[in-house]
């Protein structure tokens, strides 16, 4: 099954997260005026062409100048804007990082850091367009919330949540489109993992992109081995839902988790932190990139190569449970 | 208050400053007399702040970019009502919210600072803010000469006059000295003018310690409508304490019993020379 064409019986295929974004970022700018959008020369891969041509004094250019871009959207939080800083995920927390520590999470200003076109986004680019590393830096930064929503139901809360939160948030955006995960879903919160799959046998826990591979694995499981996954979009990397995972990881089953991100310092790293610290001895393992010279490519390929995919998941599955 | 009151209290301002940093045994000498009289002014002639409101929205903002000169800061804010000078006896102590950069933790202060580079984007988005807002208030930075090598600095004044922000002054403390040694040396930034007006900056130069030139540099509005001006102080690095004075070994250099005793002396004695 490819990543990108789900069955229509699976699933409902929704827009790329990063429309929903910009669409919600308009709905909230219609009635409050201090909604502005901050770009360094993306606001078309940002999606905000419409935001800027609707709103154009509520968007300010900075050009290709990330720091300036975060030290200006500090500047205009103080001041009381909802300021949404949005730049590739790779240059905005690599580039940025330290006016992101400083004048966003130190200060305490309210910015929103909208890292576009993340993780392996621009597989084919190199890896000076991946961004591996935000998860383990910016967890790494107190008073900051690191969010990558994995769906378009998810982003548009996550949007809505970080305009009305006086608190510094970075949300992490893909290109691809996304299925809705659990239509059934109506309340979101940073720090609350959402299940979308209920089941008895492994739990698998994704975030952002990840999480709709982790879903169709659960899905092979079912169909061909009658393995009941449960699968958790854990949106929110920090903070860490950790009493959701302390009741997934209650029964022992094995936890598996999945991330567009090295192993270092993410997702993964952080449940075994929270595991090996409170008594867990779950068989365990982290899917992600490995510490190496990334493989170049689309983002599927990248993820085919790296078994963030819906065979690699399962099969990584099948060998916890000894099948 | 009269240039004359002024001038006694830059002196009276330094005297302090050196206290906190022999008590606190630490902190950065020579940046925060040089930095004095501009602090001086600032607070007691051109910002429009008040220590019993220090959140109006009608304020200008003050955001200290080169935060090491902290102790300079500290003693003009508290000699100015935003909080009581015996706090300051805390600097530097454990747990104590005065520490040796500005933080916002502080009655009057609008940002962390202390890295280099950060006060001018901060500012530019304040300014952004206010004409976006319409509103009329002036925001205001103070940059050391060493930092403008970090190349945020030239990013923000990029930005600060590509958007006409006229309501932003950045005063720029050029004693021409920084840690290592004289900026011509480390890493030559001259000639500093030239480069803000191709930036598209309006520059006026002024004797830093001169609290009259000072005065009419910040308060006559900005230099040029429809750009952000740079006033440049020229200063004098440990300024008011002779062996102090272009010494860079007072960087952040802690004076001993003796020195400190000499240099409160020739402080005291130079109030007599005040005209």
């Amino acid at each position: 099954m490819e990543l990108d064409k789900i069955e229509e019986k699976d699933l409902q295929m929704g827009n790329a997260n990063l429309i929903v974004f910009s669409e919600t970022l308009q709905e909230l700018a219609d009635t409050d005026r201090d909604i502005v959008a901050v770009t360094s020369d993306s606001r078309g891969s940002g999606k905000l062409v419409p935001f800027g041509q609707k709103f154009p004094k509520q968007i300010v250019e900075i050009g290709i100048a990330e720091q300036n871009l975060v030290g200006v959207a500090a500047g205009l939080a103080s001041a009381g804007k909802k300021a949404f800083a949005v730049s590739p995920g790779c240059f905005l927390s690599a580039r940025a990082l330290e006016q992101i520590k400083n004048d966003v999470a130190y200060s305490d200003n309210p910015v929103t850091l909208v890292g576009i076109s993340s993780g392996v986004s621009y597989g084919a680019l190199g890896s000076t367009h991946h961004s591996i590393h935000d998860f383990a830096v910016l967890r790494a930064i107190n008073n900051l919330i690191v969010c990558a929503p994995a769906d378009n139901f998810e982003t548009e809360h996550a949007v809505r949540k970080a305009a009305e939160l006086d608190k510094p948030v970075y949300l992490r955006f893909g290109k691809k489109n996304m299925p809705f995960l659990n239509p059934e879903d109506t309340s979101f919160e940073f720090g609350k993992g959402r299940v979308v799959r209920q089941g008895s046998d492994l739990t698998i826990i994704g975030t952002g992109e990840t999480v709709y591979p982790a879903w169709q694995a659960a899905k092979l499981l079912e169909d061909r081995h009658g393995i009941k996954a449960t699968v958790v979009s854990m949106h929110t990397i920090k903070p860490l839902d950790t009493e959701l995972i302390g009741q997934l990881a209650a029964n022992g089953n094995p936890i598996i988790t999945v991330e567009e991100h090295m192993v270092n310092g993410g997702l993964g790293e952080a449940c075994a932190s929270f595991l090996l610290q409170n008594g867990f001895h779950n068989p365990f393992k982290i899917i992600g990139i490995p510490d190496e010279y990334t493989v170049t490519g689309s983002q599927v390929e990248i993820f085919n190569h790296y078994g963030i995919s819906q065979q690699g998941i399962a099969d990584q599955a099948l060998k916890m449970l000894n099948i | 208050m009269t240039d004359h009151q002024l001038k006694l209290k830059s002196i009276e301002l330094r005297k302090k400053v050196l206290k906190y940093i022999y008590n606190a045994k630490a902190g950065h000498t020579g940046g925060s007399l040089s930095s004095t009289d501009i602090l001086n002014v600032l607070f007691n002639r051109v910002l429009n702040v008040d220590p019993e409101n220090p959140k109006d929205p009608n304020r200008d903002r003050y955001i200290q970019s080169k935060g090491h000169c902290v102790e300079a800061l500290f003693a003009t804010m508290a000699d100015r009502g935003f909080f009581p000078e015996s706090d300051l006896d805390t600097l530097c102590k454990y747990q104590s919210h005065y520490i040796g950069h500005p933080t916002k933790k502080i009655n009057g202060v609008e940002q962390n600072t202390g890295g280099l580079g950060h006060g001018l984007p901060i500012c530019v988005g304040e300014a952004l803010a206010a004409k976006m807002d319409e509103k009329s208030h002036r925001v205001y930075t103070m940059l050391g000469d060493g930092e403008l090598a970090e190349g945020s600095n030239w990013e923000a004044a990029l930005a600060g006059a590509h958007y006409k922000l006229d309501n932003l002054y950045a005063i720029l403390d050029y004693n021409k000295q920084q840690i290592t040694g004289d900026n011509k040396d480390v890493m030559n930034t001259a000639p500093v003018r030239d480069k803000f007006e191709a930036f598209g900056w309006a520059v006026k130069e002024v004797d830093g310690h001169d609290v009259a030139a000072l005065t009419e540099a910040l308060n006559t509005g900005p230099l040029e409508a429809g750009k952000p001006s740079l006033i440049i102080a020229h200063t004098i690095k440990g300024k008011g304490v002779s062996f102090m004075e272009r010494n860079i070994k007072w960087h952040h250099g802690v004076p001993s019993p003796e020195q400190f005793e000499q240099a409160q002396m020739e402080l005291t004695k130079s109030m007599d020379l005040v005209n």
